[in-house]
């Protein structure tokens, strides 16, 4: 495969571009940072710290030592790549499962793929998606840390809704049967949006999220196209089953709301080396993400999907882009 | 160099192959057809003595036949010491979250279960595959039925599921009940 | 070349996994662990030096165009006389390969080295050749279960050097491929092959 370095404007011209855009990445997780440091106080730093500075640790190791290039941890591509991996975990992970997610992240799913530019999955989320498989009581033990204030989160205590109502239904219980047995579990809109969802650090608060994309919008650095069609496919899927079957299927709202769809959708799939560089293929990409969540969320056994979503479609990416191609300034359309 | 691959060679050829290779087969099957039926059983006997007080009959032998739900048979193998019945084994499998689980059930004279051991799990490394650990299997050593509720907590039972494997313990709870209902219906 | 070339070519600079990139389906499926691994190995060594052996004792009688198919039937014979005698006398072994042992016979390895080398050599150096990258894919296999016992199950050769479970995913298929790559690039990186 020719090492065509190709991504949408803006064009990244070097390290001073792409920290721009990585700082500016950084200031839109901000707000859900200081959420998750509201609710579970000094784990959420160490992990959100120990993330960044092991990926930038990693980055800088392996670039120096074993490839034998010039560092280019300053272009903070590798601290972004901490924060978000960090903001997907249980805010009582220990540091060293931490450290693991960065080695993986960094160190096999980018460097070996040749670094910045030419990795095909978004190193994050196979950082995430490893820790997932390899640490499974660690990484679905949502149990909050001791020791901090926490103003009216007691209810949220071992499993976020996806999952109980994701084991009520494997073991045959209805949704209805199931919010009765847990009345801790509120769906309200209210509350998924201002903070109550159980969850990792990073899903607490999908108002946080949301100004971010607001933000990320305004400073041109992400286009709302990826975004937007992963969103309206899962509103639209979840919409057609929960009308079929509301004791079966959870409603749209909560869809949205939950299991990490905000988080993915604005700030993992729109990583630019992974998706697709045209607004068509964007869309194309987006709706593949959102098809492939929902099907693993009701038919699958995992409780979410997105992580896998955009992975598997990550590697669709390379084939949306041969198909989609960006149209051609100056070139006349046979029979206009 | 090779003969000529003429149609008559050809199919000489490969007669002749095949005819030597089935001869090869068949001595050697002949040769091993004891052992392998010793092994088979006394890997049968091995997982049995895990689950059954100390015995000393082979229970692969002295098996009973139980006929059970929709026109499926178990497996109870007898165990017994000087000619006591010491405890029974019986086969069962509950589907789990991955797939079947085949376990053996051990119960001693006294109605309690012995031990239990699982044969074959699909279980998901790491949650579902610590049922085979001591500390979830051991909470049903010496328990039975009519004293004890078998379900998870979550049930309104004694089991203490593992954590985030709900499923795998329930069903583990749920072949260890069944073997119950066919250890009664052997009318010992 | 020396007979003890032929054999040290199988190990290294023909190593079946890392160099000639055969037999990935048991390499991935029967390394979770050192013993597995080798045993695996051992197996299809067995099965390699007397097919190599049979097929270069009658490799003249066999007219060209049928000579995959006669080759097959041999192969499937000798594996089966494996997995039979495996059955009688290590049922243990037999129950952790499982599957893996009848795929032997369509293992790579085993055809390929028929096809390349036993039908042009004589019985001994194929014999030896069977023998040299037998040998080969047991090292590879060994080594490769090691990594992943070691990272998954926190233990060597059935030892638990560590309470506690490892990094499961070395354990399963994700963490079989990694290991896989990253030990193919250092041993071709060791032995001086380019890419």
């Amino acid at each position: 495969m020719r090492k065509l370095l190709v991504s949408p404007a803006p064009h990244i011209h070097g390290n001073e571009n792409t920290r721009k855009i990585m700082r500016d990445v950084l200031i839109a997780l901000a707000p859900s940072v200081i959420v998750s440091v509201y609710f579970f106080g000094f784990k959420a730093i160490e992990l959100v710290l120990v993330g960044a500075v092991t990926c930038m640790g990693v980055e800088y190791l392996v670039q120096k030592y074993i490839m034998r290039v010039k560092p280019s941890v300053s272009d903070l591509s590798a601290a972004v790549t901490g924060v978000l991996l960090a903001l997907n975990l249980p805010p009582n992970a220990p540091w060293w499962v931490m450290l693991i997610g960065s080695i993986v992240a960094i160190g096999v799913a980018k460097l070996t793929f040749g670094g910045l530019g030419h990795n095909v999955f978004n190193p994050a989320l196979v950082g995430r998606v490893f820790l997932l498989v390899s640490f499974p009581a660690i990484m679905t033990d949502w149990t909050l840390p001791d020791g901090w204030f926490r103003p009216e989160v007691d209810a949220i205590s071992g499993a976020t809704p996806l999952s109980i109502i994701n084991e009520g239904l494997a073991s045959g219980l209805t949704l209805s049967q199931i919010m009765a047995n847990h009345p801790e579990i509120d769906l309200s809109w209210t509350q998924m949006l201002f903070a109550k969802t159980g969850g990792s650090i990073g899903e607490l608060s999908s108002f946080a999220l949301i100004l971010g994309f607001v933000y990320l919008l305004a400073r041109k650095v992400i286009r709302p196209h990826i975004t937007l069609s992963i969103l309206l496919t899962v509103a639209a899927l979840t919409f057609i089953f929960w009308q079929i079957n509301p004791d079966k299927y959870t409603d749209p709202l909560f869809n949205i709301l939950s299991g990490g769809v905000l988080i993915g959708s604005i700030f993992m799939a729109t990583d630019y080396v992974t998706s697709p560089m045209t607004a068509k293929g964007m869309v194309i990409y987006g709706v593949g993400i959102g098809l492939i969540t929902v099907l693993i969320r009701y038919f699958g056994s995992y409780p979410e999907g997105i992580s896998f979503a955009i992975l598997i479609m990550n590697s669709v990416v390379p084939l949306i882009n041969k198909y989609v191609k960006p149209r051609r300034f100056g070139k006349e359309v046979a029979n206009a | 160099m090779p003969k000529e691959s003429t149609f008559k060679n050809m199919a000489v050829c490969l007669t002749v192959v095949c005819l030597v290779c089935s001869a090869v087969l068949a001595g050697i099957y002949v040769m091993t057809r004891d052992a392998i039926a010793a092994a088979d059983a006394a890997k049968t006997d091995s997982a049995i003595a895990l689950v059954v007080p100390s015995f000393d009959n082979k229970p692969s032998e002295d098996v009973i036949r139980v006929p059970f739900g929709a026109g499926d048979t178990a497996n109870v193998y007898v165990a017994m010491k000087a000619g006591e019945t010491v405890g029974y084994a019986i086969e069962v499998s509950a589907i789990g979250f991955g797939g079947e689980i085949r376990m053996m059930v051990g119960i001693d004279s006294s109605g309690n279960v012995y031990n239990t051991s699982v044969i074959s799990h699909a279980e998901t490394p790491g949650l579902g595959s610590k049922m085979t650990e001591e500390a979830y299997s051991g909470q049903y050593v010496g328990k039975n039925p009519s004293e004890n509720n078998f379900n998870v907590t979550k049930d309104g039972g004694e089991i203490v599921a593992i954590t985030a494997s709900t499923i795998t313990s329930r069903a583990y709870s749920e072949a260890v009940k069944t073997a119950f209902s066919i250890y009664e219906s052997i009318g010992k | 070349m020396r007979k003890i070339d032929i054999v040290i070519k199988g190990i290294v600079k023909e190593n079946p996994t890392f160099m000639l990139v055969l037999g990935m389906c048991p390499t991935l499926g029967t390394t979770t662990s050192a013993i597995n691994g080798m045993s695996m190995g051992l197996a299809t060594t067995f099965v390699l030096i007397l097919s190599n052996l049979a097929i270069s004792l009658i490799a003249g009688l066999i007219p060209n165009k049928v000579r995959i198919p006669a080759y097959v039937v041999v192969i499937a014979t000798f594996v089966t006389v494996l997995e039979l005698l495996m059955k009688a006398y290590v049922p243990s072994m037999y129950a952790t390969l499982g599957l893996f042992i009848p795929l032997i016979v369509v293992n790579c390895i085993v055809l390929g080295r028929a096809e390349a080398f036993a039908n042009k050599n004589t019985p001994v150096d194929s014999a030896l050749d069977g023998l040299g990258i037998g040998l080969g894919f047991t090292c590879s296999l060994t080594v490769i279960g090691l990594v992943r016992e070691a990272l998954g199950n926190l233990s060597v050769f059935g030892w638990k050097f560590a309470e506690g479970d490892g990094i499961l995913a070395f354990v399963l298929a994700p963490g079989a491929f990694i290991v896989l790559g990253y030990l193919m690039a250092i041993f071709r990186k060791m032995t001086g092959k380019k890419a």
